[in-house]
């Protein structure tokens, strides 16, 4: 194992693979999963406007879809990926299977951070004349925020972990260096210092989540 | 013609393990400006029959109608307008625990589409006039459950409500807060004329603010009239056994009653 200027240097550009990754699939995936969680939260028989079919299609879409392995989803996939980047393979081409991955993990993330919300909260404004849109916006997101916030946390977590599972394939970022050069190539050195990367970066965005989430939450004295 | 009417009103709930009849034939009027006591055991369907009134529960039969209008024959948008007018207090306050108190108040402003700027000002006597004006940077985390209940006023009068409907709201307050919360409303009620609806289990709420009161027991009305008259010479059981109830709480804790 040499730890030359070269081996540095990948390694630096896996973290910033890695991110650019995580960072966009987590992005596209609330694009995807916010609007869903929502319209899970409002259809469910309790909720501001019940439309029971309506939840059970898409609580069926969303269980079918976070049934699917990672891996799997990753093959199945490709010819979409193809279409959308023009190649099944490296960084931006993860993207698409990392946020099909995601949307429904944060789909269901956001239903059951909004629906921890105050019932009484809800009723309050709805007796203050509040509409559907109001009540999504202002009092379910608003009052939901520190929870959606952890939320973000834990899909960012999740999704680094999918992300180096990418590797397997090709996917570029810190998991392709561990799989190329520790696995394929028994440098082990490299392997567990991607590993320790890998630990590293979950650690410092669980502890800025979680820095935030406290700074946001109004609720304690 | 009475402001409030409520006629036959009907409330039936149903689920799988069968049908529960919450209210049953309730007729009563109110008067613009009067205070209607609710009174009635837990489970009698108190709760339930002041969420008819402004249609957070749907009555299964009868009519609601206020100030002329038929509540149930009101659009979707036409109840969101006219349940502006009705506002409502909780027993658990259901403040915005993420919003300051000013802020809290701004939101049935928000929801009329009155300008941030102007709805900030507005807000600061809604607070001033229940005394919490000092407290309006504040989150409701850090307040009692007295000036939790003081800021769900300021919040309603910001709405501008005709009716006011308290269910409950001093049900979670110790003995002197609810003194002081009574008599805010009874302050309001004769410097807005806003007519007032109160839902609760104390006697001695419905004793203190309350021009007529109806007794429910079983989702049904077993006696109503001025509250002087109910209290004087109560024609039931149920009514009775409030007015009991009361007295017994008085000995033991050893208060006069007021």
């Amino acid at each position: 194992m040499t730890w030359d200027a070269e081996t540095v240097k990948m390694l630096l550009e896996g973290i910033r693979d890695t991110l650019y990754m995580v960072l966009f699939s987590t992005l596209f995936g609330y694009v995807l999963g916010l609007p869903l969680g929502i319209l899970l939260t409002v259809s469910d028989r309790d909720g501001i406007r019940p439309r029971p079919w309506l939840y059970r299609i898409l609580d069926i879409v969303v269980n079918i879809l976070r049934s699917v392995p990672f891996l799997i989803l990753l093959i199945l996939v490709i010819p979409l990926t193809r279409l959308l980047v023009g190649k099944s393979y490296g960084s931006t081409a993860t993207i698409v299977p990392l946020t099909i991955a995601a949307a429904p993990f944060i789909a269901r993330m956001v239903e059951s951070s909004l629906k921890e919300v105050d019932k009484g909260v809800i009723e309050a404004a709805q007796s203050l004349g509040a509409g559907t849109r109001t009540i999504i916006f202002k009092v379910l997101i608003g009052e939901a925020r520190t929870s959606l916030l952890v939320g973000v946390t834990i899909s960012l977590g999740t999704i680094l972990g999918y992300s180096a599972m990418a590797g397997v394939v090709g996917g570029g970022g810190l998991g392709d260096i561990a799989i190329r050069y520790g696995y394929y190539r028994y440098e082990t050195g490299i392997m567990i210092v991607t590993v320790i990367v890998l630990v590293a970066l979950v650690q410092i965005l669980q502890a800025i989540g979680m820095m935030l989430a406290k700074v946001l939450d109004r609720r304690r004295v | 013609m009475a402001f409030i009417e409520i006629d036959h009103l009907e409330k039936t709930f149903t689920s799988k393990s069968g049908d529960t009849e919450a209210l049953k034939d309730i007729s009563f009027s109110i008067d613009k400006g009067e205070i209607f006591g609710v009174i009635g055991l837990s489970g009698a369907g108190k709760s339930t029959l002041v969420r008819c009134i402004n249609l957070l529960e749907k009555p299964s039969g009868g009519r609601v109608i206020i100030d002329g209008k038929d509540m149930l024959a009101l659009s979707e948008r036409e109840l969101k307008i006219v349940r502006r007018d009705i506002g409502m207090i909780f027993q658990h306050f259901n403040l915005l625990m993420q919003r300051t108190v000013l802020d809290n108040v701004c939101f049935p402003m928000e929801i009329a589409g009155v300008k941030k700027k102007e709805a900030r000002v507005k807000a600061l006597t809604y607070l001033e006039q229940v005394g919490l004006a000092e407290k309006a940077a504040a989150y409701p985390a850090q307040l009692s459950g007295g000036q939790k209940q003081r800021v769900a006023i300021a919040r309603v009068l910001a709405s501008k409500p005709r009716i006011l409907l308290c269910d409950e709201a001093t049900s979670a307050l110790d003995p002197q807060t609810t003194q002081s919360i009574l008599q805010l409303l009874k302050q309001i009620n004769e410097k807005y004329s806003i007519t007032m609806v109160v839902i609760t289990h104390e006697m001695r709420v419905v004793e203190q603010i309350c021009d007529r009161v109806a007794v429910l027991e079983y989702g049904k009305i077993v006696e109503s009239g001025r509250t002087k008259d109910v209290f004087e010479s109560p024609k039931t059981e149920a009514a009775r056994r409030l007015i009991y109830t009361r007295d017994y709480n008085d000995i033991m804790s050893g208060g006069s009653g007021i």
